[in-house]
């Protein structure tokens, strides 16, 4: 079972990451038929395992005081566009292009 | 002389007594570092500041106040975790020429214990992988490659330029760190752990590698791959020194909130002859498909040997076993989609010129900063979270978790103290043959031994065994209860001593030697 366009066009929006070129969707495909691999499994009534140190360890709250910061000038030092103590980014809120508009291998299929 | 022997016994004593200097030690570390640059270990030298502090550990011992065991001491840390001032790159395009502004927890604390660091050690990109062959500054090569052993083994070609060719793999993801201890550059050296990335490569390259159980050692600036099983990993040419490196990097750190709150009391490990009062286990699922028949049989000696010495051994089973590696892949590619969703470009890391939008500037930097590897797991990980997708992969996965969690649980109630397996199918590839499989495959492969110790957060250890055919190293892996590592490494201490895994003989170290040293005795176990 094939993995629909629309799919492929979904998670290159949500991952920023393209497959760049056939092989990549295929690679895709063998990790999906791998992890199919799961539903042999029977786990009825189990419940799922978020950190194996659920019995162990309670996280706790420490007090709500200041301990650290004023470090703008090490957090901006690696930045590569920045205007005084702002980070700059392009002009958000433009979608990025769909798969149909954009010049990828998948426009041939 | 000094470069070889164990942190504990010799190299401490020498820096305290004066017959060797941190610098002639640093100074020795940095030439033979030099000398093996084929091997492709260290991505940044920090030549400089390991000097530096080298001059000032000797200060300290002239003043007859060396700050503990580590003071002095070389080591080489893995290029995944933060270094203030020192380049971090993870092996990435993503993080060439990032420098941080502070240091990981371990390495602070190895730094505040005097150690020198000597530079950053090559890895699979972003940790991921098997081999420390998909890093943007190329593959890791198996110091064992150059070694007379694997020499008087290969089979000898008509050109001269097979000795090129003919290079083994170090394993991964932590190949740098394990070529760097293998090959006497350095002391000890961190590496981390998700799926096996410390017990491979140490068993590819004959060092004792320790996975310490998740919550012991803080993850504060190993950048992370899955935060649910990633750990630091200790790399050391004897079992004692991992000791003594877990003493000096376990413990609770408030900036780490999966470390936990107990104490931890460093400690010294015994010297176990009575092994009567335990019980090895032997899970049979680990007679995996592909498993070599020379490490079957070496696994098999080694059981052997634990039952003539007098202890109960005994075949279990952990029956999910063949799932974990599945699970693995669901779960870890879930986390890293999420984990390398902070590689913007924005804030630090390679930013593409690319302006139209913030969207388009962060696909491009993405599509710029990582290779195929890491592409393709985001890829994976974000299909397994989509909501028509959650149940079904990852919350499945984090089921199938539990149960293996459970095999492991129900193997320890039953009286089993510490189970024994291989640590990888086979002996170290040569290069040209492990590239013919993509990533995903080899790392499926390979993994299959190792991750689920990470799957449920127990400690493991490769401990040197033998030399295969081939004359490469092989190990063998111990795996130990939650929290329980002075009882883990009393074991693999044992062992280590019963089999004598032999000394590398590398040209290169024999030049910087001086002579002075004496070879140790080493009748090898096979």
């Amino acid at each position: 079972q094939k993995v629909l366009v629309e799919v492929l066009d979904h998670l290159e929006h949500l991952a920023l990451v393209d497959f760049r070129d056939s092989e990549g969707v295929e690679r895709l495909q063998k990790a999906i038929h791998f992890a199919d691999q799961l539903h042999e499994v029977n786990t009825n009534g189990v419940e799922p395992m978020d950190s194996v140190l659920e019995d162990r360890w309670c996280l706790y709250l420490r007090e709500d005081d200041v301990t650290e910061g004023n470090c703008t000038k090490d957090l901006l030092e690696n930045a590569r566009e920045k205007v005084e103590e702002y980070f700059v980014a392009p002009p958000g809120n433009i979608p990025l292009l769909k798969l149909e508009e954009r010049d990828t291998f998948l426009q041939g299929s | 002389a000094a470069l070889k022997h164990g942190l504990r016994s010799q190299v401490s004593a020498a820096l305290k007594e004066g017959r060797v200097t941190p610098t002639e030690l640093c100074q020795r570390c940095l030439a033979l570092i030099k000398s093996t640059k084929f091997l492709n270990a260290y991505i940044t030298v920090a030549e400089e500041t390991a000097l530096k502090q080298a001059e000032e550990s000797e200060e300290r011992y002239k003043r007859g106040q060396p700050l503990g065991i580590l003071d002095g001491i070389p080591i080489a840390v893995k290029d995944n975790f933060n270094t203030a001032g020192i380049e971090t790159t993870c092996a990435s395009n993503m993080l060439k020429g990032y420098i941080s502004p502070y240091n990981a927890t371990v390495v602070q604390k190895l730094l505040d214990q005097g150690a020198v660091l000597l530079g950053k050690t090559n890895l699979d990109e972003f940790a991921m992988g098997s081999g420390s062959t998909d890093g943007v500054f190329g593959p890791v090569r198996n110091p064992w490659s150059y070694s007379n052993q694997y020499k008087e083994k290969s089979v000898p070609k008509s050109h001269s330029e097979d000795e090129e060719s003919n290079w083994v793999i170090t394993g991964g993801s932590s190949g740098g760190s394990a070529a760097a201890v293998s090959s006497f550059t350095c002391f000890a050296a961190l590496g981390s752990d998700t799926g096996g990335s410390t017990r491979n490569p140490a068993a590819h390259c004959g060092v004792v590698g320790l996975k310490p159980t998740y919550g012991l050692i803080s993850r504060h600036g190993l950048i992370p791959l899955v935060n649910s099983m990633d750990v630091p990993g200790i790399l050391t040419r004897c079992v004692d020194d991992a000791a003594v490196l877990l003493g000096s990097l376990a413990g609770h750190d408030p900036k780490d909130s999966t470390t936990i709150q107990d104490d931890f009391k460093p400690f010294e490990l015994p010297n176990l002859t009575d092994v009567s009062k335990l019980s090895i286990g032997i899970p049979k699922e680990y007679n995996a498909p592909g498993l070599s028949s020379e490490i079957l049989a070496l696994w098999s000696k080694a059981a052997d040997l634990f039952r003539n010495a007098g202890a109960k051994v005994v075949e279990v089973s952990l029956p999910h076993t063949r799932y974990s590696i599945v699970c693995y892949h669901v779960l870890c590619t879930a986390e890293v989609a999420s984990n390398m969703a902070r590689f913007d470009g924005l804030e630090y890391g390679h930013r593409s010129d690319e302006k139209e939008s913030t969207e388009s500037m962060y696909a491009a930097t993405r599509r710029e900063g990582f290779n195929d590897v890491v592409r393709g797991r985001i890829l994976s990980g974000n299909y397994f979270l989509l909501k028509q997708n959650y149940e079904k992969y990852f919350v499945k996965a984090q089921k199938v978790r539990r149960l293996i969690a459970n095999d492991f649980m129900n193997v320890f109630r039953s009286g089993v103290d510490i189970l024994l397996t291989p640590t990888t199918l086979n002996d170290a590839a040569p290069y040209t043959e492990f590239i013919q499989e993509d990533n995903r495959t080899r790392s499926a492969q390979d993994d299959i031994l190792t991750q689920a110790a990470n799957m449920a957060g127990l400690p493991a250890i490769n401990v040197p065994t033998a030399l295969s055919e081939r004359g490469l190293p092989v190990g063998l892996q111990f795996i130990g209860r939650s929290f329980q590592e002075k009882q883990l490494l009393t074991v693999a201490k044992w062992f280590e001593k019963q089999v004598q895994f032999p000394m590398i003989e590398l040209e290169e170290v024999k030049r910087h030697d001086n002579g002075v040293f004496q070879h140790q005795k080493s009748a090898s176990f096979s």
